[in-house]
């Protein structure tokens, strides 16, 4: 066996290349869709979307404009987290997107309606999210009720509550909620300095330092302690863990009701930056638990991963915005976000077939020899 | 042209990447015989069988059948040149009948309608012919397993294929079935059919095979004609050593009660009816109790209901003189209860985990692998594990931080074996512990089983292989349809008064429901009115 295939059977390489080759493939088939519609400005649409913030030539102005996307990046890695989390315990935490819901609608009520303190807000947001977790492990534990049928209906009951939380408190000519800035500065998430460095950027909070703490924090309790050893034990095996004794029940409910607390954290992270206000009528949950499903599985399944992942995800969303308008209609942002981030979850997939063409490769070799 | 030989492998080799699987074997086939191929797990067995199905190509070797060079690229390939197979695990439709799951893959349709009355007499015909007793229109599920099998043959008959594969046809047979199969396959050689047998049941072989290829560490080792060989150089071809049978263990007096079970009754997942009936017995420090029976008499639920797997329905259990009825599966583990699992991929091992992880996994917890805050002392599970590894001799490619996965069975029993016997536990509860294993790991493990009952601790072992039935234990209790219906004395009972008792023709289950009963019954109530 020579050096370049140890390298190549590494799962973490693996990992790195499988990401790699479903980002180029998004992109390529995000080109290929962009060309259909209208060949003439293909090319510079992609462009636009991969450029983003880059596209401003002033450096402080592209500074601002990261900022922004950094902002939404807290909120992606936080729902990405929560998927991933479950995930290693064998759980598929769909839920997220609902969890995320009620977080915001949760957070900003405390905010708005009860004029509450933003450590307040947060702690509610991830109360609320986290019985809904804890819904969905109940049922799943003692009543064998798959995790994702009642995530998924779980998340229209929170998007309705949560919309209906909110209509209490939105502005009376919009369908959106009032400005936390207007109405409770004290809700507001402390920026700690993190503004200056992005060029005043005021939605600059300590929601990012802290997401990427708790992913590292998501990281060391898998891997690295008892409680991470029987969930992912549970995970793997739940037959083997309720062998030797571990409570597999308890776990599975416990690891949802973290994926909650992690998704309805993420939410009032956001939120609670005033960058963006809950518009009351949607009739759809946010996009933000979903594609942090997406998020996961590019990020290979790692919370270290997730965090570049989440970055690289937003940063497309964002990109989007930019598309010429008089050339393409104004979902085609959305749209080629969406294709590229569909086929970002095509990780484990890549590996697969990586895995399947090294050992024909091996094969073929033994063959000669 | 005549050719003796109907199929004929020759010069087989088959590598993959790191281990030679096949090396030069050559096995050749002769018309209307019986061949067995004996070998240890990973031998090489599977790879050769692989390649005459045509699931991998050899890299060296022809195969040829009636002395005609063949190419065979798919298991479509193999099934045109009239090579069928019984699998170890039969392929069946549970909820189809006998019937269907015949034609299935070969149905007679005239204008797009089954033609079932062509196939029901052509099967009825077959099974006529050869000796095959079964009902076409049973549901699979509704079946014993001799049925289910005898269903697989005449799956291959019905296909008219002419060299029949029986891999480890024996495993799930009672005494009674093997004996029958043993017909079966000689009605079927007289009938001209080639039959091939994988095994590595000795007897089994001594008794029905004509000749014998054997293959060890995927290398040829030789073909013998059975009547010309003995079971001992046989075992010495297989493992490359002499092999001792005979479980050698000395009279011992048993100590006090450790495991004592009364009236232990749990329901059945399967049925309404309860699956275990009303168990008592006790086992006592220092003996080795062997709980034998057909599988699907209720050993497996009488086991869950033991270690806390499965609540029970009715009775207690007392350990050491510690009520754990309602004890947790935990509280039971450290009140001194080993156990190996049935299943160790289902319940003994997490595939995913590494050996080390896997060999803390009924005592992370303790203060030795997990800190007070709760964080896993990595260098203390290391050494722990390679202490076990050295101590029982698990072999894995990379020690310790080997994945469970990619373990050899026998490795894998090993490693659950190691973690179960090193709790020191006052009982053991081994549950088929040598399924699926070589010759040399049998010999082992029954040898750490006698240990452990020498060393005072009490054992209590449910086998289904009649071989560990007879000479393991210190008695045998014996299961039919959830409940104890005799107790037996290995060294003065015979295999045919066991198979008796396993088939519910002895013992409590031949006599009515409750009032008349055999005198092993009768001895039995009476050890649990003495109580």
């Amino acid at each position: 066996m020579n050096k370049k295939e140890s390298i190549l059977k590494k799962p973490a390489m693996q990992t790195f290349i499988s990401s790699l080759a479903c980002i180029v493939l998004g992109l390529l088939a995000g080109f290929i869709v962009l060309t259909f519609i209208d060949a003439r400005g293909s090319g510079k649409a992609l462009l636009d979307i991969i450029r983003n913030f880059f596209r401003y030539p002033s450096a402080s102005v592209a500074l601002k404009y990261f900022g922004n996307t950094i902002v939404k990046t807290a909120p992606l890695l936080m729902c990405s987290l929560s998927i991933l989390f479950s995930y290693k315990v064998g759980l598929f935490n769909i839920g997220v997107a609902g969890q995320y819901a009620l977080g915001a609608g949760l957070a900003l009520y405390a905010a708005l309606g009860w004029q509450l303190p933003w450590y307040v807000c947060v702690l509610l947001a991830c109360a609320a999210s986290s019985l809904l977790g804890a819904i969905s492990g109940f049922l799943k534990s003692y009543c064998n009720v798959n995790e994702v049928i009642s995530g998924i209906m779980l998340n229209w009951l929170s998007l309705y509550t949560a919309n209906m939380l909110l209509t209490i408190v939105k502005e009376t000519t919009s369908p959106y909620t009032k400005n936390i800035v207007n109405v409770n500065q004290s809700a507001l998430l402390p920026n700690m300095g993190l503004d200056k460095l992005f060029n005043n950027n005021q939605y600059m909070t300590i929601a990012i330092p802290l997401a990427i703490i708790l992913a590292i924090l998501v990281w060391f309790i898998l891997e690295k302690t008892k409680f991470g050893y029987e969930l992912k034990a549970t995970g793997y095996n739940k037959h083997a863990a309720r062998y030797c004794g571990m409570k597999e029940k308890r776990n599975t409910i416990l690891t949802l009701i973290i994926g909650g607390a992690l998704a309805g954290l993420g939410a009032a992270m956001f939120y609670l930056t005033g960058y963006e206000q809950w518009m009351c009528t949607q009739s759809s949950v946010p996009g933000m638990g979903f594609n942090g499903i997406a998020a996961a599985f590019l990020g290979g399944l790692h919370p270290i991963g997730a965090i570049f992942s989440s970055l690289f995800i937003q940063h497309i969303t964002e990109g989007g915005a930019y598309v010429d308008k008089t050339l393409y209609c104004s979902q085609i942002s959305d749209l080629i976000s969406s294709i590229i981030i569909y086929l970002c979850g095509f990780v484990l997939f890549m590996k697969l077939f990586l895995n399947k063409w090294l050992t024909r490769r091996d094969e073929q070799k033994g063959g000669r020899s | 042209m005549d050719n003796q030989y109907a199929i004929e492998m020759l010069g087989i080799t088959k590598v993959f990447p790191g281990i030679i699987a096949n090396d030069d074997i050559t096995l050749q086939l002769k018309k209307g015989e019986i061949h067995a191929l004996l070998g240890e797990n990973g031998a090489g067995k599977s790879t050769l069988m692989s390649v005459l199905f045509g699931l991998y190509q050899p890299e060296k070797g022809v195969i040829k059948k009636d002395g005609r060079e063949v190419k065979i690229q798919n298991p479509n390939d193999a099934n045109d040149l009239g090579i069928g197979m019984v699998h170890q695990h039969f392929k069946l439709v549970e909820c189809f009948s006998v019937l269907d799951n015949i034609i299935l893959g070969v149905e007679p349709v005239k204008g797009g309608f089954l033609q079932k009355k062509e196939a029901r007499e052509r099967i009825l015909e077959l099974s006529g012919k050869y000796g095959l007793k079964v009902d076409p229109d049973a549901l699979i599920e509704d079946i014993t397993v001799g049925m289910q099998q005898r269903t697989e043959i005449l799956k291959m008959l019905y296909r008219d294929n002419e060299i029949l594969i029986f891999d480890e046809p024996t495993a799930v047979l009672t005494p009674q079935e093997i004996d029958e199969l043993m017909q079966i396959m000689r009605n079927l050689s007289a009938e001209g059919k080639s039959i091939l047998f994988i095994s590595h049941k000795l007897n089994e072989i001594m008794a029905v095979a004509d000749r014998c290829t054997v293959l060890r560490k995927g290398k040829y080792i030789g073909t013998v004609n059975v009547k010309e060989t003995t079971k001992e150089e046989l075992s010495r071809m297989m493992v490359g050593r002499d092999v001792e049978f005979a479980v050698h263990k000395e009279d011992r007096t048993p100590g006090d009660v450790i495991l004592h079970v009364d009236g232990l009754t749990v329901a059945s997942k399967l049925h309404k009816n309860n699956a275990v009936r009303n168990v008592s017995f006790d086992v006592h420090a220092g003996e080795i109790v062997c709980i034998a029976g057909i599988d699907g008499n209720g050993q497996t639920e009488l086991v869950y209901g033991l270690t806390g797997l499965e609540p029970l329905k009715a009775g207690s259990v007392t350990l050491k003189g510690k009520d754990i009825t309602h004890a947790s599966i935990r509280e039971r583990s450290i009140s001194g209860m080993s156990h190996i699992p049935e299943d160790r991929h289902k319940h003994g091992l997490v595939l995913d985990y590494s050996l080390e992880d896997n060999m803390i996994l009924q005592r992370y917890f303790e203060p030795e692998f997990t800190s007070r805050g709760g964080t896993l002392r990595r260098s203390n599970i290391r050494s722990y594990a390679n202490r076990l590894i050295e101590q029982y001799d698990v072999r894995s490619g990379q020690g310790a931080i080997t994945k469970a996965r990619s373990m050899s069975g026998g490795n894998q029993q090993k490693a659950i074996i190691a973690r179960e016997l090193d709790k020191k536990p006052d009982l053991l509860i081994a549950v088929q512990p040598t399924r699926g294993l070589d010759v040399g790991a049998i010999e082992y493990i029954h040898k750490q089983l006698v240990t452990q009952r020498d060393e005072g601790r009490a054992v209590l072992l449910v086998s289904l292989e009649l071989d560990e039935v007879m000479t393991v234990p210190d008695r045998i209790l014996v299961m039919y349809e959830g409940e104890i219906v005799g107790e037996l004395d290995p060294r003065t009972t015979s295999v045919e008064e066991l198979g008796l008792y396993m088939s519910g023709a002895a013992g409590k289950g031949a006599a009515s429901d409750s009032a008349a009963a055999g005198p092993d019954h009768t001895k039995e109530q009476e050890e649990v009115l003495h109580e």
